[in-house]
């Protein structure tokens, strides 16, 4: 389990997380949503431990700011934003360093870049890819560093993901969010900030719904997709609508320029 | 399946190729080391001395003291330098993620050169002078080095990121800040002082002794070796701080020892060989070329290119002009100046930034 409670954080002393609680079972994926400079980032860099924060967050019972880092990175694997690199290394190179667990076994940086479909990418150097090409070079990296959901002991493991899908075109989208499914499914947690609504919807058990560093509900996707609830949040009108076998969608609406 | 993948070479893993090198280079530090101690102004024959020695024959006095008490230690020293420039600079660039990081060019050697300068004029006024000895020099050179390193990295990098322009700039006028305190300082020097100040700051091995090389072994030897323990830390910082962090390295204290062990090889280099410059850029940009980035190779094989490339110059310092002697950072900095605005210029894109 992993429980945020009362965070409040802030960047240069302006509060950007206020009384933010959150919480991820393993075994599910848990989607951070909202609109852009609503705090998802911030958040997600608090579960992680990389941003000073009041308030407390508990991993597996523990606590983040006392987890030491190398337990820490035993059971878990994040995944930034971006990741922009200093030399040249090939692809493989760069997903060889998230074998920090399973030191020498590159059949495993082999396969987790063949998940990624970037197999024949090996010899590619890093900084010569696409950014979506990059994106999915470092969630190999990541793949590698969490390989088993599961530890040999039962801990679950984790992977935390800023926006993992936003510069992919929809089948590396739907690659990737497959990839996150069977993390979970196989008993592993997943924590990602998402941008699109539709795939969250497709993929998520819990949705956290943020606006102006202020958590608006966290849920389940039936009970977050609704008009009025993500039309306030996102401060536009939406129309969400429901399938019988695959949960809500959410259908833009033409606005007029003010 | 697996173990058919496993057992097959990985495509874009140069570490065999890497590894391959380093032997190549070992060779080549063979042979230069053997040029060094066979090339010189007395004309002693380096192969004579050998045969003589072979056959048990005692050598004349002057051919044992020119390459027992010139040679060799001007062989070592320089190797020495060599390793130790070269291991600082790509130790430098791995901690400021950027090829750009020289110690030369950033001010950890003028840093270096004013404890140098501190040492040398205010020696004996100074705490623990005594204690010190021979020490005291090299000693000063690593704490101002250290001072210099500790000072650029606090401006150049905010939150974990360094600003190339900013580290450059930085560097400009930490250079200009230690060299006008170093004028003020050999100022107040008396003649016996600015004699031993000018012969150090010219830059040369010529100056190699056994008594030296005792007090410098160890100071190069010992952060070379630490060097090799960052080099996993320093190639998961190469994706920057957090994500370092989120691979287990311990970052504060990686940052700390690189610092040191920076400061601590350019010292000892710098109040060896005073003003060497650009080996630190042209060795570690050559061998990421080669073979790649990765630092387990890089700082080793720095080493040994470094150490080769220093004797090759200092070959050139002492035969292009013979009988009389360039010094050695003139020849380094013909070559390494215009390589440096080569790299700058393939790198705008980053300096911009
Ligand atoms: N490095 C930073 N310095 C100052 N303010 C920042 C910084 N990063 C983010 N912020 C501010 O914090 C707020 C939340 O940012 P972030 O968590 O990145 O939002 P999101 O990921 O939801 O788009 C924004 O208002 C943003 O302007
Ligand atoms: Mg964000």
């Amino acid at each position: 389990m992993l429980i945020a409670r009362d965070i409040c954080a802030d960047y240069n002393r302006k509060a950007v997380l206020r009384e933010v609680c959150f919480g991820a079972r393993p075994g599910q994926i848990t989607s951070i949503v909202g609109p852009s400079g609503a705090g998802k980032s911030t958040l997600l860099k608090v579960l992680t431990g990389d941003h000073a924060f009041a308030g407390t967050v508990r991993l597996d019972g523990r606590d983040i700011a006392a987890f030491p880092l190398r337990d820490l990175a035993r059971i878990r694997a994040v995944l930034p934003q971006s990741t922009p690199l200093a030399f040249p290394f090939t692809v493989i190179e760069v997903v060889r360093l998230g074998l920090v667990n399973h030191p020498g076994q590159d059949h495993i940086a082999r396969r987790a870049l063949a998940q990624v479909g970037l197999a024949g990418f090996e010899g590619r150097y890093y900084q010569e890819l696409s950014g979506g090409e990059q994106q999915r070079a470092q969630l190999a990296r990541v793949l590698c560093q969490v390989w088993e959901p599961v530890g040999a002991d039962g801990t679950p493991h984790w992977l935390f993901m800023d926006e993992p899908v936003s510069s992919l075109d929809i089948a590396h989208q739907l690659q990737v969010m497959a990839l996150a499914r069977q993390f979970a499914d196989r008993g592993g947690g997943v924590v990602m900030v998402m941008h699109d609504l539709n795939l969250t919807a497709m993929s998520a058990d819990s949705v956290a719904l943020l606006r102006a560093g202020r958590l608006i509900v966290q849920a389940c996707p039936e009970d977050v997709y609704r008009d009025d609830i993500l039309g306030e949040a996102y401060g536009c009108r939406l129309e969400v609508g429901k399938t019988p076998v695959r949960g809500a969608f959410v259908l833009p609406q033409m606005v007029t320029v003010p | 399946m697996v173990t058919q993948i496993a057992a097959s070479p990985l495509a874009g893993d140069r570490s065999r190729a890497a590894r391959r090198l380093g032997y190549v280079l070992v060779g080549l530090l063979g042979l230069t080391c053997i040029a060094g101690l066979a090339v010189g102004a007395a004309g002693t024959s380096l192969w004579s001395a050998l045969a003589d020695l072979a056959v048990g024959r005692e050598l004349a006095l002057r051919d044992k003291v020119v390459l027992w008490d010139i040679r060799v230690p001007r062989v070592l020293m320089g190797m020495l330098v060599g390793a130790a420039l070269a291991v600082s600079g790509a130790v430098l660039q791995g901690l400021f993620r950027n090829p750009l990081a020289d110690p030369g060019i950033v001010g950890v050697s003028a840093g270096a050169s004013l404890g140098a300068v501190i040492a040398i004029v205010l020696g004996g006024a100074l705490p623990l002078a005594a204690a010190m000895g021979a020490w005291i020099v090299p000693v000063f050179a690593f704490l101002g080095a250290w001072g210099a390193t500790m000072t650029l990295y606090r401006i150049a990098t905010r939150a974990g990121r360094t600003s190339v322009a900013t580290m450059l700039l930085a560097g400009i006028a930490l250079t200009a800040l230690t060299m006008a305190l170093t004028g003020l300082i050999v100022y107040v020097a008396d003649d016996a002082q600015l004699r031993d100040f000018t012969f150090w700051n010219m830059g040369s091995l010529a100056g190699a002794t056994w008594g030296k090389l005792a007090v410098a072994v160890p100071l190069i030897l010992l952060p070379l070796a630490a060097s090799g323990l960052l080099a996993r830390g320093l190639n998961g910082l190469a994706l920057g701080e957090a994500a370092a962090g989120h691979m287990g390295i311990p970052v504060q204290r990686l940052k700390g020892a690189a610092i040191l062990i920076v400061a601590a090889a350019t010292g000892a280099a710098v109040s060896i060989g005073g003003g060497i410059g650009f080996v630190g850029i042209v060795v570690p940009h050559l061998l990421r070329l080669a073979t790649g980035p990765d630092h387990r190779f890089l700082l080793p094989n720095a080493a040994l290119l470094g150490a080769a490339m220093l004797l090759l110059a200092d070959l050139v310092s002492r035969t292009i002009i013979a009988p009389a002697e360039l010094p050695i950072g003139i020849i380094t900095a013909i070559i390494g100046g215009p390589f440096f605005l080569f790299i700058l210029l393939r790198q705008r894109g980053i300096v911009d930034l």
